[in-house]
């Protein structure tokens, strides 16, 4: 009975091979993966590669002056040619003006957001704590024409009143003088219209990493008898300090690409204008916007140039952010 | 044996939660704060809803920090100060989004009507009357850009995510970089790149397609993200038992990850379309903006939202304004959709069917 059993039985597969190297589909599949992660360094250098292409006449004949003077003309001669010795382009206004924008969205946009954030993280009972997450996460999801609309029609009202308070009592600031008396439409605003922008993602951001904060240091501190205050500068700011710095800068990043929310709510004028409270002002973006629609295809070429040079400018801000954020995340303790 | 008190009766102490005292103590001051500032107003030159909150906010501090001080000591009383402040960072934090909420509907619903759905732009003028002529040419070209940029940018997006959380070969901290730097490109530059990189060189004209690339630019790096946060959640036991049963790598990915991650995958992928919805810049630069319906991607003048709001905006007319409004409330319902289901989803276990 036995013996009928074993000549029943079926015989052995084949033997398999036992090896690491990966089958020939993983092998695709790798390849494939492999090829849509690089997708983004493509795209990245495609974007370097063309706006250098297209702005390379511009830096040839401008030099650094492209950088360092604020003269933006396009002449072009009555035969409709356009007169290359006499065009020139120069994007210091602009880029100054990116900078004193960004730094009042900074300014007035991040004590709001990291003082959110610690009250989110440390102090909000959980109902309410849900609700204005969400409420800041939808924020982050307002498109930026919204924003320039609601700048224009209602922040800019107030906003007038605030600025006619500042130069009043705080005039003797150079920053704060008025050369004529138009408050409308000034960088001051657009600034906080930026600065509200950002509240978003630089909460998240800090929200974040005061949320990982080691719980046991927070116990040891309690512990210790500290108050909710001593902890959070004992513990929760050294911890955070790091990591707030690239939220910040990531706000930084957005603030300085903004284009169609200042083009909205700025008078843009081509000029160098430290006074954040007149009515004059621009940032490299929204000039592009502004003079892309009547350039001819050799002032095109110096917008493409603009756009490298803001392109690089958030490049840099936005990787050192992520070095800075991703850093904190790592090696907290 | 009756010395033991009965377990019933043994009531859990927390003697750091307000006490009635406390609560009364603190709304004492609110209202003292609150008669201040009323008072100021009244009496000084200050006037406006700036000057109640500013002198509100210094007067409750002020009279917070003190009574703590007398009460308990400096630590306290700093430590109440602290408190207050960041409670009005929160406020002033959450202020913009209600009043933006707020000015949508108000002066959005006046321009809201049914024909507006139904009619386009094509033989009315943003200055005529707002009952006449309508959106519905926006809202078709809307949502032919972001399916097209979502149909480019979502396979890029998740093949992102599933090298940087699958493969995880020797780019993995380069590309993880790149991404993150990609989602500070600015809008206007991902335009720029399309207008050098196609429009001058190729088409010479403006077409949807063309916005479609520049909005999946934007698209890639929210969607890479968020998926490879979500993949990052699928337990390693899933992945483990799918190689323990004989799947090569590819399999076991097809087959239980990416299945097991489905509704995560499908966040990411709405978070991405609401990020570009509203995205205005590259659209001015690259589609143009038609006021007929235009189901053609490839070729002729596309509309969208954002470019309707856009025009109606400068237009300036009373009517052209109250056409914008009308223009991003529907823009904004179509945001605030997308985010809440977005959100649903997310909040769901990862894994559940």
């Amino acid at each position: 009975m036995s013996s009928a059993q074993v000549t029943e039985r079926p015989a052995l597969p084949a033997k398999r091979e036992i090896t690491t190297r990966p089958r020939f589909s993983d092998r695709v599949f790798r390849a494939v993966v492999t090829t849509g992660g690089l997708s983004s360094l493509v795209i990245l250098g495609l974007i370097l590669l063309f706006l250098l292409i297209n702005g390379y006449d511009t830096f040839h004949q401008q030099g650094l002056h492209f950088l360092t003077s604020s003269n933006w003309q396009a002449v072009v001669s009555d035969s409709g040619k356009v007169d290359t010795a006499n065009s020139h382009f120069g994007i210091a206004a602009m880029l100054i003006g990116t900078l004193i924008l960004a730094v009042i969205a900074i300014a007035v946009g991040v004590p709001i957001s990291v003082g959110a954030a610690i009250f989110l993280t440390f102090y909000a009972p959980p109902s309410i704590k849900k609700i204005m997450v969400t409420a800041i996460d939808l924020m982050a999801a307002f498109p930026s024409v919204l924003f320039g609309l609601w700048g224009f029609f209602v922040l800019e009202s107030s906003a007038e009143y605030w600025a006619k308070l500042l130069n009043k009592f705080l005039g003797w600031i150079p920053f704060f003088k008025l050369p004529e008396p138009y408050v409308s439409r000034s960088p001051f605003i657009a600034g906080l219209v930026l600065a509200i922008m950002i509240i978003p993602i630089v909460t998240s951001i800090s929200r974040e990493i005061f949320a990982q904060t080691p719980l046991d240091r927070i116990q040891a501190a309690y512990a210790l008898g500290g108050t909710r205050f001593a902890m959070l500068r004992a513990v929760a700011f050294p911890f955070a300090r790091s990591g707030i710095v690239g939220g910040v800068m990531l706000g930084l990043g957005r603030a300085m690409g903004e284009t169609v929310a200042v083009y909205t709510v700025l008078n843009i004028v081509y000029q160098v204008n430290w006074q954040i409270l007149f009515s004059a002002g621009g940032n490299v973006a929204s000039m592009i916007l502004l003079k892309f629609g009547e350039a001819s295809p050799y002032e095109i070429k110096a917008l493409m140039a603009a756009g490298l040079v803001l392109f690089i400018l958030t490049l840099i801000v936005n990787s050192l952010a992520n070095l800075i954020v991703s850093r904190t995340g790592k090696s907290g303790r | 044996m009756s010395t033991i008190p009965q377990a019933s009766k043994i009531v859990p102490q927390r003697p750091w939660k307000a006490s009635r005292k406390d609560r009364v103590e603190t709304g004492s001051i609110f209202v003292f704060a609150a008669l201040v500032s009323i008072l100021v107003v009244a009496l000084t030159p200050l006037k406006g809803k700036l000057a109640y909150f500013v002198i509100f906010a210094i007067a409750y501090l002020a009279i917070d920090f003190v009574f703590h001080l007398r009460k308990a000591g400096r630590p306290a009383a700093v430590d109440s100060f602290f408190r207050g402040l960041v409670t009005m960072a929160i406020l002033v934090a959450v202020t913009p989004i209600l009043s933006i909420l707020a000015t949508v509907w108000i002066r959005g619903h006046k321009g809201l009507h049914l024909s507006l759905f139904t009619s386009d732009m094509r033989s009315n003028a943003f200055t005529d009357p707002v009952s006449q002529g309508g959106l519905i040419h926006a809202i078709v070209g809307t949502g032919l850009l972001v399916i097209f940029a979502m149909i480019i940018s979502v396979p890029i997006g998740i093949l992102t995510a599933v090298y940087l959380t699958e493969i995880r070969g020797r780019f993995t901290r380069p590309i993880e970089f790149l991404v993150q730097a990609m989602s500070g490109v600015p809008s206007i530059v991902a335009g720029l790149f399309i207008y050098a990189a196609i429009l001058v060189p190729l088409t010479k004209t403006v077409n949807g397609i063309q916005g479609s690339l520049a909005l999946a630019i934007l698209m890639i790096p929210t969607v890479a993200r968020t998926s490879q946060e979500v993949l990052k959640l699928i337990p390693n036991d899933l992945r483990e038992a799918g190689v323990a049963l004989g799947g090569t790598q590819w399999r076991s990915v097809a087959i239980v990850v990416v299945p097991a991650a489905r509704s995560g995958l499908i966040t990411a992928m709405i978070l991405g379309v609401a990020r570009v919805a509203g995205e205005t810049a590259p659209i001015l630069l690259l589609t143009g903006g038609s006021g007929a319906k235009n189901f053609n991607m490839f070729s002729g003048s596309m509309g969208s939202l954002p470019n309707y709001i856009w025009q109606a905006f400068a237009s300036g007319t009373p009517e052209a304004i109250t056409r914008a409004w009308a223009g991003i409330l529907v823009l904004l319902v179509i945001v605030i959709a997308l985010f809440s289901i977005a959100r649903f989803l997310g909040n769901r276990k990862v894994g559940a069917k």
